[in-house]
């Protein structure tokens, strides 16, 4: 059976690709130190050596959109094309093309579906920045084929909290009942506090710094039982009107197991928002 | 009132770098053509399956004419896609991140809660 090697969590912050290719005046001023904690971040990835991402995230309304909005979607297709002129023109994110792991992709859908999941699928998936931004910073040689699963946070009504942790707890399984001898890295990107199109975006730091800290505690030591019980889908909406992409968070400590702290924590408070990197290694030091 | 239709111009200007210049250029005559040519148009179907009965209410029309992003946002349009179309119009006009700062300090009335953007 497959081995789950890494299961990592990381915000998706669109300006990492600018800062970090940004020289002279242009650089920005926290660029550097940016770049050293995404370099220590990627080395986690690196060590454990994976033959496969599954890669979780959310359409900012690019291919996805109000006519016909899935909750849950898996990518089943060899290639994925990635990021759109929007991302191109805001972010200056490049054109990018990745590759498919279509096996993995038909494994969780049909053994999602059997375990009470109406995942929908897409055989021509564009995907954005909510994954490409995690293959630049954790695996930017882009070399390694995916599975895109896509969450919807972004267009109400939302599945609650609690379907996220549970569909990362079933993507857990799943991807360990995979009859392959791969190994398989899980990597989720979300949101702590953000603002996107309001009135408390883009302060100095994310619109609520204590939301983010206990965010942060609950995500580091696992606590999923505790998260539960203070975040729904209506408390998302004070720390800032984009929280509710910390439920991919939450999905991804569902996948890393209740109680599990996290082996690798790291943070860095940006202009806008909170970065936040966290590393679970399943065998213990990620050394196998 | 229809919040998904409001959406539907924003997301659909936004894509296309043609329709953006037009609109920050024209803003009255390009919502006028587009209700007319595009507010029914299903995406992914041809233009003879389009809908019949979309269409918007003078205060969502007047909202779009008047580039009035603050009143968007107090229509229930979704604040990612008014954010992302409005910072490619204008963030040209400022310094860096001075169009995001003013457009915070022009909704800096609004309260939670935030106007429900559900469709």
């Amino acid at each position: 059976m497959a081995e789950v090697v890494a299961v990592i969590a990381s915000t998706h912050h669109p300006f990492y690709y600018r800062a970090n290719t940004a020289t002279g005046e242009d650089r920005p001023p926290f660029a550097d130190e940016w770049v050293r904690k995404v370099m220590a971040f990627r080395e986690t990835l690196t060590r454990a050596r994976p033959d496969v991402l599954v890669m979780v995230g959310s359409d900012h309304f690019h291919q996805l959109w109000l006519d016909n909005m899935p909750q849950f979607l898996i990518g089943k297709a060899p290639y994925y094309d990635a990021n759109f002129y929007n991302e191109e023109r805001e972010f200056g994110l490049p054109r990018m093309v990745c590759r498919g792991q279509e096996d993995l992709s038909a494994h969780l859908l049909r053994e999602g579906l059997d375990a009470g999941f109406d995942l929908a699928f897409s055989n021509e998936l564009r995907i954005d920045h909510s994954i490409t931004c995690p293959i630049i910073t954790l695996r930017p040689q882009n070399d390694l084929p995916i599975v895109p699963v896509y969450t919807n946070i972004f267009a109400p009504p939302l599945p609650r909290p609690k379907r996220f942790v549970q569909l990362g707890r079933a993507i857990r399984e799943m991807v360990e009942s995979w009859p392959s001898d791969q190994r398989v890295a899980i990597i989720g990107t979300g949101h702590l506090s953000l603002e996107l199109g309001g009135p408390r975006q883009f302060g100095p730091h994310g619109p609520d710094p204590e939301f983010d800290r206990k965010a942060v505690e609950w995500i580091s030591s696992g606590d999923i039982e505790g998260c539960l019980a203070e975040v729904t889908l209506d408390s998302l909406h004070l720390p800032g009107n984009a929280t509710h992409g910390f439920m991919d968070f939450m999905l991804m400590m569902g996948v890393a197991g209740d109680g599990r702290k996290a082996d690798y924590v790291d943070t860095y408070d940006l202009f806008h928002t909170m970065e936040a990197y966290f590393t679970w290694f399943p065998d213990g030091g990620g050394r196998s | 009132m229809s919040k998904y239709l409001l959406n539907k111009f924003l997301f659909t200007v936004d894509r296309d770098p043609e329709l953006v210049e037009r609109y920050r250029a024209e803003p009255r005559a390009t919502v006028e053509w587009w209700e007319g040519a595009y507010a029914n148009r299903i995406l992914g179907c041809h233009e003879g399956e389009s809908s019949t009965w979309l269409g918007f209410d003078d205060v969502e029309r007047e909202a779009l004419a008047s580039h009035d992003y603050p009143r968007l946002f107090e229509l229930g349009a979704h604040p990612f896609l008014i954010l992302t179309l409005f910072i490619a119009m204008f963030e040209r006009d400022h310094p860096p991140l001075g169009f995001q700062t003013e457009y915070a300090r022009r909704l800096g009335h609004v309260r939670l809660p935030y106007p429900d953007i559900a469709t």
